[in-house]
């Protein structure tokens, strides 16, 4: 909602500034947007007249010219404007104004004819683009007015963010009357006088959905010209507003509507055929609309339509054939209330919004249908002529205004603040709510023009505005003092996040909707959750996972010369499941997914040159879930190396994938060496158990070492796992220290040396016995993986 | 006995012109030997008739005393010099960098966020959660924004396409944290409704939502935290009070305006855009749009099944990406989800 400050304050003129206005405005909920003077600052311009124009002597495209400022004798000009000729109003700089580009006026000599001023074009003045010539003022311009004045140029331009409840300041008429409750002072309305009919032409109005339409005025005028022209006045209040004047009759309609709230529609009388009727749109009915568009209409659009054929969208938009047009000298003047519920999201549906289907789904002042009517045929009449006919009403039983009953008790309690009973009759008083009294409660009946008083809540909010929200104390935070659980089964999420920090990994954030072939590439999926309206192509499927993002960031950041690079991100994912909660049809896991690339350690003096491989991130994994049962096992995914992958599993449970980028995507994606990248559910790694002590033993362990010769193939863990199964009871520690292949080893062949941890909790170990549990292991080993000792 | 002078004078001379403490012990046996000058001395003394005898031998022994005395400092004097040496041998280059991994760093959002969830949690407010692809329900009707509400247009929705090419009916990318409240509420009813006085409700609920718009004041995804208080007597005073508690300690800086003003939410009323102003920096006195807010619209307490008679509660809406802008002067949203590790890594 945009409006001129002058015109407004035709309406209440309060004793503020334009900015103690704004302010005012915002605080009450009608944010200004913005405020803009309409002009930029400058002084000494006036209307002025052209007298006399004579060619320069000495200068082929300047004229001098005798000009009226009024100041009793005329002033030499010398003038080189194209438009430039005797009779013209126009703006005339007298020597010491300085305008808007930073020019000031001086007595000067022009190739040698002194010239004692500079008229003006609008863009010279900074009121319009327009530099093609001076600026033609209407022929009564009262010469020697300060230009400032004549065209209201002290003027200020407000822009109001309105919220979708406050239609009811979609008007000059509706900001007004804020301002005159907020400021506790009258408004002045525009005094409206019914119109009496001197012809007798009229066209029967038919409500067909009378829920949908209970109220239409018609009304016929003719010998109208429409090619009259609009008075400056009302142009420029239109252009103020952000609207364009186009013609007498659609500037009228437009006027009221801004200055009433009301939007109204003209019709050609002419195209009419019997009837108007206010209905449904029937099946497969079309429109061609003004802005030249032909939409189907769906059965739920309310349509204007006379006995042949739909001739508007009502409340939204006329029909280009029944439109006015320049030729038009006979109309139907539509005046009417279509309900909020019929109109809402309807323009939307078909790809645009109007000025009356902003205001109709929003609700318009049904009690100023009839009022707006005689203000449009006053207009139309005094400046296009012509004779109207009666108003013809139809009406149907209008929104009820059920009383909404504040109880001053609940009003305190809901603030915080309580307020007296006489307070709250004071401020329903300004705000022009009726209310009648029942105890210390109100019944408030809402107004025929605000559509957001339905509820208590309603009415504490009215109160709360207009005593001012800055007012309402905000006290400390009081409530009972209950502690929050923590489980130590979880542990917080943030831990697992500064576990990866301190390892070297930087967190990113990436868009949850991903070209879709990474989710071919990386998840090997075809079918995707789709976007229906996607911003872009490479924002258009749901991810399932979170590798795509993370490749995306290694290339930006390799393509800024950044050659080690850690990333993790945690974010959900999302999979078609049948059986998913909450959201039927779609899985949302939390994921933890990291990638790492470039040197095992940063470059430096001291660190070495090794690049990072699969057991280094395999070994931020195993600090990251430290204290699980955790365990890895060669498997397949798509997104990685089949050599060179491992699924990661806690308590037996997959729960994530490690591994080097396959090759295929490190071509793909022109990585110049492959990255070691994770994923695991974030489920996992949140897990945590509560610790349990067992007894340490106060005697000396017996460290032993075995050294095995085995099959290239065989892996590691199979060994370890069916050792740790078969060890013998005092063996506390069984652990990997080294694992060779070369000079000495069968080809084929690896070796493998255990450190062997020996202890018994309640006495010393006697030789005997561990020399027994040695061969008890190496025998298991020898049987169960042809194992050899390793001579 | 200037002869025992002598043999002090003698042995300090010849260790002090010992540096190594081989050397040393050789010298040492010229004195304290079993042939050395002062053990032949006490040898000689059972020659002396018993009167001198004693004199004699108190002379010898300190002379011997002195003569230790010297040794041990000597011994102590080249043992220092020798720790010196190694020590200077040993030096490092102090100022060389350190070996090893560096640290990584969180998103400055994540960082705001675990801030905000720290705050809240210190006056008792829980982290809750919710699903991001969620039902039209949800995220509008169970917030008082039925189908065709003008609100709604408010929202740029993502929706979902199904395998026929058409627009899935009833779920959509959700385009707040808002419908947490509604899930939240409706979770806490179940499992205390029965209950004559409900436990309160207290939560915050930070998550990534969605919206169709792009440019460098809007992301297609970004960051909301919801919050939500519901309870027997909770007020909108209340709800000033909290906010402006929270954004002195968020911002660490009492040197604030925050202003309330009306605004509409169709999930609450009255509601609240929450404005703030730095009394100094780069946007000093200028009014920052930060937050919405408002009273739990009866509706939506009624939708989740709590009784607005009988229970109030303020909901309030933050933005952590522009929280985070204003906190560490970030000038474009956008460098938040570019991955980009020159601008990550001054959050380390």
């Amino acid at each position: 909602m945009k409006f001129s400050e002058s015109w407004l304050r035709t309406f209440v003129n309060p004793e503020l500034s334009s900015d103690e206005l704004s302010h005012l405005l915002t605080m009450a909920g009608l944010e200004v947007e913005e405020l803009d003077p309409v002009a930029p600052a400058f002084a000494n311009v006036v209307v002025a007249r052209v007298l006399e124009v004579n060619k320069h002597p000495d200068a082929d495209r300047l004229n001098v010219c005798k000009v009226d400022a009024g100041e009793g004798s005329p002033r030499v000009i010398v003038c080189g404007a194209p438009n430039v000729a005797a009779g013209l109003t126009v703006p005339c700089a007298l020597p010491g104004a300085e305008l808007p580009g930073g020019l000031t006026i001086k007595v000067a000599k022009v190739r040698g004819i002194e010239s004692s001023g500079m008229l003006c074009s609008a863009k010279e003045l900074g009121i319009a683009e327009d530099a093609s010539g001076l600026l033609i003022l209407p022929a009564d311009a009262p010469i020697g007015q300060s230009i400032r004045q004549y065209l209201d140029l002290d003027d200020q331009l407000f822009t109001l963010k309105l919220t979708p409840n406050r239609a009811d300041c979609l008007s000059l008429t509706g900001v007004a009357r804020e301002v005159a409750a907020l400021t506790d002072t009258l408004a002045q309305f525009v005094e409206v006088q019914p119109v009496p009919a001197t012809i007798a032409a009229q066209r029967e109005i038919v409500l067909d959905a009378p829920e949908a339409c209970p109220l239409y005025c018609g009304r016929v005028l003719r010998g109208v010209n429409a090619k009259a022209a609009t008075p400056e006045w009302m142009k420029r209040r239109l252009e103020r507003s952000g609207i364009r004047a186009i013609s007498a009759l659609v500037d009228v309609t437009n006027y009221v509507m801004l200055e009433l709230g009301q939007p109204l529609h003209a019709f050609d009388n002419t195209q009419l055929e019997g009837a108007i009727h206010a209905r449904m749109a029937k099946p497969g009915e079309k429109l061609l609309l003004l802005n030249e568009q032909t939409i189907p209409l769906d059965a739920d659009v309310l349509m204007i339509a006379d006995d042949a054929k739909p001739v508007a969208m009502a409340g939204i938009m006329g029909g280009e054939e029944s439109g006015i047009t320049l030729e038009t000298t006979e109309l139907l003047l539509e005046s009417a209330f279509f309900a909020p519920k019929a109109i809402a999201g309807r323009a939307r549906r078909y790809g645009f919004v109007s000025d009356a289907s902003h205001r109709f789904e929003r609700g318009v002042d049904f009690g100023g249908t009839r009022r707006a009517i005689e203000r449009a045929t006053r207009l139309i009449l005094d400046i296009c002529g012509g004779e109207a006919g009666p108003v013809v009403e139809a009406a149907a039983p209008l929104p009820a205004r059920a009383p909404v009953r504040l109880r001053t008790t609940r009003a305190a309690r809901v603030l915080g603040v309580a307020l007296p009973v006489d307070t709250l009759a004071a401020l329903f008083g300004r705000l022009g709510l009726p209310f009648t009294r029942d105890g210390e409660d109100f019944l408030v009946t809402p107004p025929s023009y605000r559509f957001d008083i339905e509820i208590e809540e309603d009415l504490i909010e009215e109160i709360a505005r207009l005593y001012g929200y800055d007012n309402v104390p905000a006290p400390a935070p009081r409530g009972p003092l209950s502690m929050l659980t923590q489980s130590e089964n979880n542990r917080p999420i943030q831990r697992v996040r500064q576990a990866l920090i301190d390892r070297g990994y930087q967190e990113v954030v990436n868009f949850a909707f991903v070209e879709e072939s990474w989710e071919k590439d990386f998840a090997n999926n075809t079918d995707p959750i789709r976007l229906a309206n996607p911003i872009a192509s490479q924002m258009a499927v749901m991810r399932t996972n979170l590798f795509g993002g993370l490749v995306a960031n290694l290339v930006t950041n390799l393509k800024r010369k950044q050659n080690r690079v850690r990333l993790f991100e945690t974010g959900r994912c999302f999979l078609r499941d049948a059986t998913a909660l909450p959201v039927a049809g779609y899985r949302q896991p939390w994921k933890l997914a990291g990638l790492a690339y470039g040197g095992a350690q940063p470059e430096g003096w001291a660190n070495g040159t090794r690049k990072i491989d699969f057991y280094d991130v395999k070994g931020d994994l195993e600090a990251l879930l430290a204290g699980s049962s955790l365990d890895f096992a060669k498997s397949s995914h798509p997104a990685l190396h089949p050599g060179r992958s491992a699924e990661i599993r806690l308590a037996g449970q997959v729960v994530g994938v490690l591994g080097e980028m396959h090759p295929e995507w490190v071509q793909k994606y022109d990585l110049p060496s492959a990255p070691v990248v994770f994923e695991i559910e974030l489920d996992a790694a949140l897990q945590a158990h509560l610790p349990a002590y067992a007894e340490v033993s106060k005697f000396p362990p017996v460290v032993r070492d075995l050294a095995l010769v085995v099959d290239h193939q065989l892996e590691v863990a199979a060994v370890l796992a069916g050792m740790a199964a078969h060890r013998p009871e005092l063996v506390r520690e069984l652990q990997l220290f080294d694992v060779y292949v070369g000079k000495g080893i069968p080809e084929g062949k690896k070796s493998l040396a255990f450190r062997i941890v020996m202890q018994d909790t309640q006495r010393t170990l006697q030789e005997v016995e561990v020399d027994a549990a040695m061969q008890q292991l190496t025998a298991y080993v020898e049987q169960a993986f042809a194992a050899q000792l390793r001579a | 006995m200037e002869n025992l002078d002598k043999i002090v004078t003698d042995a300090q001379t010849a260790f002090a012109e010992i540096s190594d403490p081989d050397a040393l012990e050789q010298v040492k046996a010229r004195f304290l030997g079993k042939s050395g000058q002062i053990t032949e001395l006490l040898k000689g003394l059972g020659k002396l008739p018993p009167e001198e005898k004693k004199t004699a031998g108190a002379a010898i022994n300190r002379v011997k005393e002195a003569v230790e005395a010297a040794l041990n400092a000597r011994r102590e004097a080249i043992r220092k010099a020798a720790l010196e040496a190694r020590l200077a041998e040993e030096a490092l280059d102090v100022t060389l960098p350190g070996r090893g991994e560096e640290r990584g760093g969180l998103h400055p959002v994540t960082r705001t966020l675990e801030r905000i969830e720290a705050l809240f949690r210190s006056i008792g407010f829980e982290v809750a959660d919710g699903p991001e692809i969620e039902t039209d329900f949800h995220n509008f009707t169970a917030l008082n924004t039925p189908e065709d509400h003008p609100a709604r247009s408010m929202h740029d929705t993502f929706y979902l396409q199904g395998a026929d090419g058409k627009v899935v009916d009833g779920v959509l990318l959700r385009t707040h944290t808002s419908p947490i409240q509604a899930r939240y509420m409706q979770a806490h009813v179940a499992k205390y409704g029965h209950m004559e006085n409900m436990p309160e409700i207290r939560i915050i609920a930070p998550g990534r939502v969605y919206r169709v718009d792009s440019d460098a004041t809007h992301s297609p995804m970004f960051h909301q935290v919801e919050g939500l208080w519901v309870g027997s007597n909770v007020s909108f005073a209340d709800l000033k009070g909290v906010v402006a508690d929270f954004l002195r300690s968020f911002f660490e800086s009492d040197d604030l305006k925050v202003r309330f003003r009306p605004s509409f939410f169709p999930f609450t009323e009255p509601s609240a855009e929450i404005d703030v102003a730095f009394m100094s920096g780069a946007l000093e006195g200028r009014w920052l749009e930060i937050a919405g807010c408002g009273m739990v619209h009866p509706n939506v307490l009624r939708h989740a099944g709590i009784d607005p008679e009988k229970y109030t509660g303020f909901a309030f809406g933050f933005g952590p990406d522009r929280l985070t802008m204003l906190r560490y002067g970030v000038n474009d949203l956008r460098l938040f989800f570019e991955g980009d590790l020159r601008f990550l890594r001054q959050f380390v």
